[in-house]
């Protein structure tokens, strides 16, 4: 059936309250099941053995001695899962990763697994595997590895995006190019510019679940997997591939997820259990440890940024330029590139340009980080505006206003935008009690702003009306935060029932169709959009039932408040047939009534933030403790509004963490210094005040109740805001994140010392 | 390894088992009392989603030894609920949206439960420092803060 998209304002009956979570028992009782909570019979205990190099050649490994321990059933390394890829690079560099073949890459590399019937048994198998390495030269630093002499990761890697293709190797994979304009005559007209070159140092996502899985592989070529995921469908054509099976004969259920924030959208351990489990004959369950989730999955790029903007004495930006270098870990991605894509969005600019540089280093291969890439680029961008405000002589908020982006205004990475809220969140700022409010000793305020695309994409749905009126809806998007109460509430909105009449699953990767990841703020936005088609595809045979019961024309019957009504004068004495009714005579009417809904979920609406933030900064330690804290994003509509101020507060956070703590250290062997939450320190309860929240709800015009992603921007601002608060608190301009005390203090002595 | 049998009370039942010496009292509810309400998000004491109240007083169960429950009282997120009545500090939870993905949610609950056992009106800064050993990275911790002072509201009121 044809599904029109497009918004059309109305009176919300559920959609916009704050229902109790259909999963919330379940998970305050401790009877919600994530990775590590589920067992099979018979079922083995896989662990990984991980390179201590950052950089070696894999001479030899000898698995005879761990073989004879008592207990283990199998071990397996590259030669187990052979190369199935097919000349597909990028799914290589997923093999490769899940278990090196020729080289190990970085510290914490896979290098060979083990199953065995405990874990004490699976621990003296790892220690008695023989490795032999020939240590090669390693870089871990982003512009130490684009040097000329550089060690090469990849002997091979000739930089794409540039012409004529380079004819020697380097670390440099690709080079991005957005913008337009003319920079340089921008730069010609500008009273004042401000180019300034930023650091900040790699992050984790620190989920606080490590990834587990559990992989059943049959002898009949059908295989199982239970795994925490972002996105099950995903890593069951990934697994599929690696290991040769048909996508109908790998079974993938996603666990309860114990927080993902991008880390789980790539697979790790899964197709090494699959692999452990097809030679061993029997179900392994495979979790890391927090050291290997910390050496071996997730991490964000660490970047090096230049960012150059001229602006008029009025306050018109006449041209900005960023020059963009980001980590990739061992294998070629884009991150670099959403950089470069991102840096400017915010801002109304006639001439603009962004290049990216993906790096390649002896560091793990970097993963999704909510708002992927954007927190970096908004720090260098967003410091560098506030500097030019100072210059100015201009409010910092006032200074964006004049130069925001708007409904038409053409992107700095291309597209024109619609109805956007970057406006609307500085005016909120500026009108909001937290910028009037007054600061004491040591401390300063300080603002920035952030922007994320928002990913739509394919989605399945299918939603049953069972016998006695309630609803059944199946979605395909795992539910990191809350999405089964949000899509709920929009299928009894759409339906007119109430929302405790619908109960939400997450459903398995045989009994749906395909959908992708949940990642790029899609879940509640696409998974809502296909629960309203689902949801009139069911009114539609609704209707047609009750028209049936009636013995009138399907055109003749409405759907008003869940109830069929016959509409027209000549039906007077018909009274409504209820969703309960139709559904209790189905079996006489035709039998179940269900909608499905299967389509690609376009137009994800772009998302835009301001935050606010307050620091004090102690002059004697250089430590910095937030003060207050204020989050503004459009949100479309908000359809679970504790939800949504639940991102905005839970970003907002991992920002902090990130502007003032977090780091991988890496030492001069290149091994990680701190892989353990001892040593990096993520914000604690003491750490941070009540995160405040503004919704703003500029409807997006391509969903029918007007909804946006909301999950990722939140953590584009706080890096810069916090930036520009310890400037105005201490009157120095931090250029490396993370703003840790030893940082600050170091600044504070220079400044002394001039 | 010989196993070393234990004797201990966990949610007010007695309860025997077999364990081996250098085995944590989390792999022990975990893999052999089939309680897996208590997480292992490090397993070095650093996360408290595995935190269990010992003895009264709030513990993170990776660093207890299995053998260390001899003799003892020990309470489990399984034991916080009366029967299908919930403690107000799962109700909160609850009503306050004070968990996203929910990993951390029972190391909170028994730490929250542990603070307003041994103090009934605590100032927000005495929550938030009583909960400084349970990391939480979905929430930013604000609505999990109302929720405890909320519950600790109520309590009092039910106590009155």
């Amino acid at each position: 059936m044809n599904f029109d998209p497009t918004y059309r304002s109305q009176k919300f009956r559920s959609v916009g309250t704050r229902p109790r979570r259909p999963d919330g028992i379940d998970k305050v009782t401790g009877r919600a099941r994530y990775g590590a909570d589920f067992n099979m019979p018979g079922q083995l205990v896989g662990r990984i053995l991980r390179s201590p190099h950052a950089h070696a050649r894999i001479v030899r490994i000898d698995t005879a001695r761990a073989e004879a321990v008592k207990g283990v059933k199998a071990i397996v390394t590259a030669s187990d899962l052979p190369d199935l890829t097919n000349g597909n690079q990028s799914l290589f560099n997923i093999l490769d990763n899940c278990m090196a073949r020729s080289k190990v890459l970085y510290d914490g590399h896979a290098v060979a697994a083990v199953a065995a019937i405990d874990a004490n048994a699976a621990k003296q198998a790892l220690k008695l595997i023989e490795v032999e390495y020939e240590v090669l030269p390693h870089v871990v630093d982003v512009d130490a590895a684009m040097l000329p002499d550089a060690p090469l990761i990849d002997k091979t890697l000739f930089t794409g995006g540039v012409e004529p293709t380079p004819e020697t190797p380097s670390n440099v994979a690709l080079r991005s190019e957005f913008g337009h304009g003319d920079i340089e005559s921008g730069f010609a007209q500008a009273d004042i510019v401000v180019e300034r070159s930023y650091r900040t140092e790699q992050t984790h996502q620190g989920y606080i679940e490590p990834h587990a899985c559990v992989a059943s592989c049959n002898s009949d070529g059908t295989a199982e997997l239970w795994v925490c995921t972002q996105g099950h469908f995903v890593f069951r054509q990934t697994c599929a591939d690696l290991l040769g099976l048909d996508v109908s004969k790998l079974r993938v259920t996603s666990s309860e997820i114990g927080g993902g924030f991008g880390g789980k959208t790539h697979v790790w351990v899964e197709p090494v259990a699959l692999a452990l489990s097809r030679k061993a004959g029997r179900p392994v369950k495979l979790v890391m440890s927090r050291e290997e989730v910390f050496r071996a999955s997730g991490p964000t790029s660490a970047t090096s940024i230049d960012v150059k903007i001229g602006a008029r004495k009025d306050g018109t930006i006449t041209a900005a330029a960023a020059n963009l270098r980001y980590t990739n870990g061992p294998y070629a991605d884009i991150w670099a590139e959403l950089g470069a894509m991102t840096s400017f969005a915010c801002y109304d600019l006639e001439n603009v340009k962004t290049v990216g540089f993906e790096v390649l280093v002896n560091r793990p291969k970097v993963a999704a980080y909510r708002a992927p890439s954007a927190p970096m680029a908004a720090f260098a961008v967003e410091s560098t505006i506030d500097e030019l405000a100072q210059e100015l002589g201009m409010d910092p908020v006032e200074f964006r206003i004049q130069n925001a982006a708007s409904e038409g205004t053409k992107s700095s990475y291309g597209p024109v935008y619609g109805p956007i809220g970057i406006g609307p969140t500085l005016e909120a700022a500026q009108s909001h009690p937290h910028v009037k409010a007054p600061l004491g000793p040591n401390q300063g305020r300080g603002m920035a702003c952030g922007f994320w695309f928002n990913f739509g994409g394919q989605t399945c749905t299918d939603l049953n009306v069972n016998v006695d009126g309630t609803v059944t809806l199946a979605v395909g998007t795992v539910d990191v935060g809350g999405s089964r109460a949000s899509l709920s509430l929009i299928a009894a909105e759409e339906l007119g029932i109430a929302y405790e009449d619908v109960k939400a699953v997450v459903a398995d990767t045989a009994t749906l169709g395909y959908n992708d990841m949940t990642d790029g703020s899609r879940g509640t936005f696409s998974s809502s959009m296909a629960t309203i088609s689902a949801a009139r595809n069911a009114i539609g045979v609704m209707r047609h039932r009750a028209a049936l019961q009636w013995d009138i024309p399907v055109e003749d019957v409405t759907w008003e408040d869940g109830n069929a009504k016959a509409s027209g004068e000549k039906y007077g004495n018909l009274s409504p047939l209820s969703i309960k009714e139709i559904a209790a005579a189905s079996g006489n009417t035709g039998g179940p009534i269900a909608g499905h809904s299967e389509m690609v979920a376009d137009g994800a609406g772009v998302s835009f933030a301001t935050h606010i933030c307050d620091v004090e900064v102690d002059p004697e330690t250089g430590s910095t403790r937030i003060v207050r804290y204020t989050v503004i994003q459009d949100a479309g509509k908000a359809v679970h509004p504790a939800y949504v101020e639940g991102q905005y507060q839970g970003g907002a956070a991992q920002g902090i963490g990130w502007a003032l703590n977090e780091e991988y250290i890496y030492g001069e062997d290149g091994r990680l210094q701190n892989p353990g939450f001892l040593d990096y320190r993520i914000p604690v309860c003491s750490d941070l005040p009540m995160i405040d929240t503004q919704i703003l709800e500029i409807p997006n015009p391509n969903h029918p109740y007007g909804v946006r992603g909301v999950g990722e921007t939140s953590i584009v601002p706080p890096l810069a805001a916090i930036a520009n608060a310890i400037s105005n608190a201490v009157g120095i301009r931090m250029t490396h994140i993370p703003m840790s005390p030893p940082r600050i203090l170091a600044a504070l002595n220079r400044e002394r010392n001039q | 390894m010989v196993s070393v049998p234990v004797s201990t009370t966990i949610n007010s039942d007695e309860v025997e088992f077999l364990c081996r010496a250098d085995e944590s009292l989390l792999d022990v509810l975990r893999n052999r009392l089939g309680l897996m309400g208590a997480k292992e998000g490090c397993g070095t004491g650093d996360c408290g989603a595995c935190s269990v109240i010992m003895d009264g007083r709030i513990v993170c169960s990776c660093l207890v030894l299995g053998a260390e429950a001899e003799g003892r009282t020990i309470e489990t997120i399984e034991g916080m609920a009366d029967g299908n009545e919930l403690h107000p500090l799962q109700k909160k939870f609850i009503e306050h949206a004070a968990l996203q993905c929910g990993i951390c949610t029972p190391g909170f609950l028994m730490a929250a439960k542990a603070l307003l056992d041994a103090n009934p009106d605590p100032t927000e800064e005495e929550i938030r420092f009583w909960l400084a050993g349970n990391l939480c990275r979905c929430t930013g911790y604000d609505k999990i803060v109302r929720a405890v002072a909320d519950a600790a509201q109520e309590m009092r009121g039910k106590r009155a």
